[in-house]
């Protein structure tokens, strides 16, 4: 497996994956320069993407329509607020409805990725996700958080272990 | 932003406005810990029974409470279950990035 580390932090709404490529840093950086390519992995496996708009360029947007199971439809866009290539990028990812118009009641999730040459050869890809401390969401994590419920959460988990 | 496996669509959208509020915030966390009438409910807080009662009646239709009638009292409980929901989305934002970097590595390997 690729992955070599992902943290959950609840407190600053963040989680961190890390992951690791035989490629080198230009390989990666293609893999979401090119939409063709993007589309390929973006969508879970039972949800493929089409990348629709592609301008990875401050200020520009990306946009791409997720088609499930069902036949249901599911869009969303970037917008990218820095690029520094093959390195790094900083978007906001959120909702959108079918005509491609943001829906700006559901929360964003700002997405920072890094690639960097790891010693030896290869790519170490960093993505940084932050849910927008501002939001509804953010504030549902931190309720999660709550003392008093805590303790429920840890005795539901006990349950749902013991089924399992 | 594809994390919606927990909460979806309108029912996330209904969870999210229901908990922007600070006061509703608060009364779900009250009533998680213990059941209480909305009249209980309305002497925490510094504004009225019918606002009270108004916020009770958001935070239900959201799904995050429940309330029960008994005698001349309504009762209202949390629902664990929803607000689990909304810590799940993080562990669905896990899932969602492991699918992608074996996707990845799926189109590098076609490199070769």
């Amino acid at each position: 497996m690729p992955i070599t580390r992902v943290d959950k932090d609840l407190d600053a709404h963040t989680m961190t994956v890390v992951a690791e490529y035989d490629a080198p840093v230009e390989r990666v950086w293609q893999l979401y320069a090119d939409p063709r390519q993007l589309e390929r992995f973006w969508g879970p496996p039972t949800w493929p993407a089409t990348v629709v708009d592609h301008d990875l360029r401050p200020g520009g947007r990306v946009m791409y329509l997720m088609t499930g199971p069902d036949g249901e439809k599911s869009a969303g866009y970037w917008d990218v607020l820095e690029v520094d290539p093959p390195r790094r990028f900083l978007v906001d990812d959120g909702f959108a409805d079918d005509t491609g118009q943001p829906n700006t009641d559901m929360p964003t999730t700002r997405m920072e990725l890094e690639l960097a040459e790891r010693a030896g050869g290869g790519t170490t890809m960093t993505v940084v996700s932050t849910f927008a401390s501002t939001h509804a969401m953010t504030q549902l994590i931190e309720m999660g958080m709550e003392e008093g419920m805590r303790e429920a959460m840890a005795q539901i988990d006990s349950l749902l272990a013991d089924a399992a | 932003m594809v994390v919606d496996n927990a909460l979806s669509g309108a029912e996330a959208d209904g969870v999210f406005h229901a908990l922007a509020d600070a006061t509703r915030r608060d009364i779900v966390r009250t009533v998680l810990v213990r059941e209480h009438s909305v009249s209980a409910l309305a002497r925490r807080y510094p504004m009225s029974f019918a606002a009270v009662h108004k916020h009770v009646t958001v935070l239900e239709a959201a799904g995050l409470v429940t309330k029960q009638r008994s005698g001349r009292e309504s009762l209202v409980r949390g629902d664990i279950d929803r607000v689990r929901d909304a810590r799940s989305a993080l562990d669905a934002l896990e899932q969602l990035w492991r699918d992608r970097v074996t996707q990845m590595d799926q189109i590098l390997a076609e490199d070769h």
